[in-house]
């Protein structure tokens, strides 16, 4: 008896709270207390190339955009990291794109580029923690010295997956991939969606733009199409 | 100081008959250079008369507002010539004021300061001192600017992916610019440095020469020399980095993104 009074105040009193907040318009709060963490929210974003854009992508999940060429995917991943002129609101965690420093914005919310920028002739120096890297290069099929190669000695497929690394190793929130992938054979493939996977387990949210269906239906539980700059739910799981 | 050999217009002209012998050899030997060659020689006579003229008037006068007048319109020729010497520049206003204002600035200030300084000119504005000093400031001043600015637009567009890969690992843009703005300012004052280290073993600085071939006595040439050489690195210095500075400012916005819509397509 006592319990069962216990829980409808506890049930009250959370009515009143998320009242409350919806009064002081603090909606994702009120997601957070029935236990929908919306993580990235996005609304009406506009740029040149995309029609008004509005995508939640949950905490921890991993959703994939397909598309033609051409059809918008890498600006919408641009637009999303800030690298172009876009409109719209853009949060994570409830906090606004525009309470960010650009910096702090883009190493939460950091977009991998299917052909990467090396600035620099040693692998290593491109790492924030040359160190932790060197943990996982073996695992993406590195020999375990990579961290000391030359730039220009690394094929298309390893610039792929170094520039994967270089951006977990600094522990982003949400991570935007170009066809991360597009470069691997089947095999090495395996190795970078088990990473992901891992990642995504440890709480890491995924957006990730490929062609390949399957690829798409192994990592995602949400698909979404572009078609001339607009998205559109293909399916979900 | 007045012991120097006046020079007569004929000798002027048989100095130029120099210039028919390597026009000949072009035609000769069908270089394709004899008409801008001619074209530059001409160009030259009637400006610099042009311009002998005008400082005949304006020494005469030593007014401030035409001393004014002429200081501004040189800044502004400086600055469209600055323009034309650049790969890629930047949309609209920012493509003709960025070098100019920095110019404004860099060879302004050192002016001044001169006048101040050194000169100890009365009116500290008398345009025999003023002119010729803001002049050769700013000739220099307008190849460090165009140099470095021509280095870092281009660069910034080259280096594009390097650039964003930067931004999009969450480098500031200052960062992420690094290399491309140490490069500008080293392409900007290459000419300076270089200058200063060969005056006097590979060449003698022209204004010294001319001093010298004035009747001035050598050390005291030497002297103008090192402080117009002074005046000059600092200004050039100045200019460089004031334009690579608002340069790398006007190729971001506030958001930190790297604005290559900003500038215009690449001449040929």
């Amino acid at each position: 008896m006592m319990n069962y009074r216990w829980i409808c105040g506890a049930h009250r009193c959370k009515t009143l709270i998320i009242i409350l907040l919806l009064l002081a318009d603090q909606p994702i709060f009120v997601d957070a207390i029935w236990g929908i963490t919306v993580l990235l929210k996005i609304e009406q974003l506009e740029r040149v190339g995309l029609q008004s854009i509005n995508l939640d992508v949950p905490s921890g999940a991993c959703i994939a955009i397909s598309g033609q060429s051409g059809a918008g995917k890498s600006l919408l991943l641009r637009a999303i990291a800030d690298l172009d002129p876009n409109t719209g609101r853009v949060s994570l965690n409830g906090k606004d794109r525009n309470e960010f420093a650009p910096n702090d914005w883009r190493r939460d919310v950091c977009y991998v580029p299917a052909e990467s920028g090396w600035w620099l002739d040693q692998v290593g120096g491109h790492f924030e923690y040359p160190e932790i890297a060197a943990g996982y290069l073996v695992r993406l099929g590195f020999a375990d010295d990579a961290m000391s190669w030359r730039v220009d000695r690394l094929s298309t497929g390893e610039r792929q997956r170094m520039a994967l690394l270089r951006a977990m190793v600094q522990s982003p929130k949400v991570l935007l991939l170009d066809e991360p992938t597009s470069a691997l054979d089947p095999e090495v493939t395996a190795k970078v969606e088990s990473l992901l996977h891992e990642m995504i387990g440890g709480g890491v949210t995924v957006v990730l733009v490929t062609h390949d269906k399957a690829q798409a239906a192994r990592m995602s539980s949400e698909r979404y199409l572009i078609e001339k700059g607009a998205l559109y739910l293909e399916d979900a799981a | 100081m007045a012991d120097y050999i006046a020079l007569s217009y004929w000798d002027i002209a048989i100095a130029a008959s120099l210039l028919c012998i390597n026009a000949g050899l072009s035609i000769y030997y069908k270089l394709g250079t004899a008409k801008r060659l001619v074209i530059a020689a001409v160009r030259m006579v009637v400006q610099l008369t042009l311009v002998g003229l005008v400082l005949k008037a304006l020494f005469a006068s030593v007014s401030p507002w035409l001393t004014l007048l002429v200081a501004v319109l040189m800044i502004g020729f400086a600055g469209r010539e600055a323009i034309s010497r650049q790969e890629r520049t930047f949309v609209g206003f920012w493509g003709y004021g960025l070098g100019t204002t920095s110019m404004l600035l860099a060879a302004g200030t050192v002016t001044i300061f001169a006048l101040g300084t050194q000169f100890h000119a009365d009116p500290w504005y008398d345009p025999r001192y003023a002119i010729p000093i803001l002049g050769m400031i700013l000739g220099n001043t307008m190849t460090g600017v165009s140099l470095a600015l021509d280095r870092l637009l281009s660069e910034a567009d080259s280096g594009r992916m390097k650039i964003e890969a930067r931004l999009a690992l969450g480098h500031s843009f200052r960062a992420a610019m690094q290399v491309p703005i140490k490069n500008a300012m080293r392409a900007g004052l290459i000419p300076t440095v270089n200058g200063m280290a060969a005056a006097g073993l590979v060449s003698l600085p022209g204004m010294m020469t001319g001093q010298i071939l004035a009747g001035v006595e050598p050390v005291q040439a030497v002297k103008y020399q090192l402080l117009v050489m002074f005046l000059i690195a600092g200004g050039t210095a100045l200019g460089v980095f004031a334009s690579t500075m608002l340069a790398t400012h006007r190729l971001s916005d506030s958001r930190q993104r790297l604005r290559l819509d900003r500038l215009n397509a690449a001449k040929n």
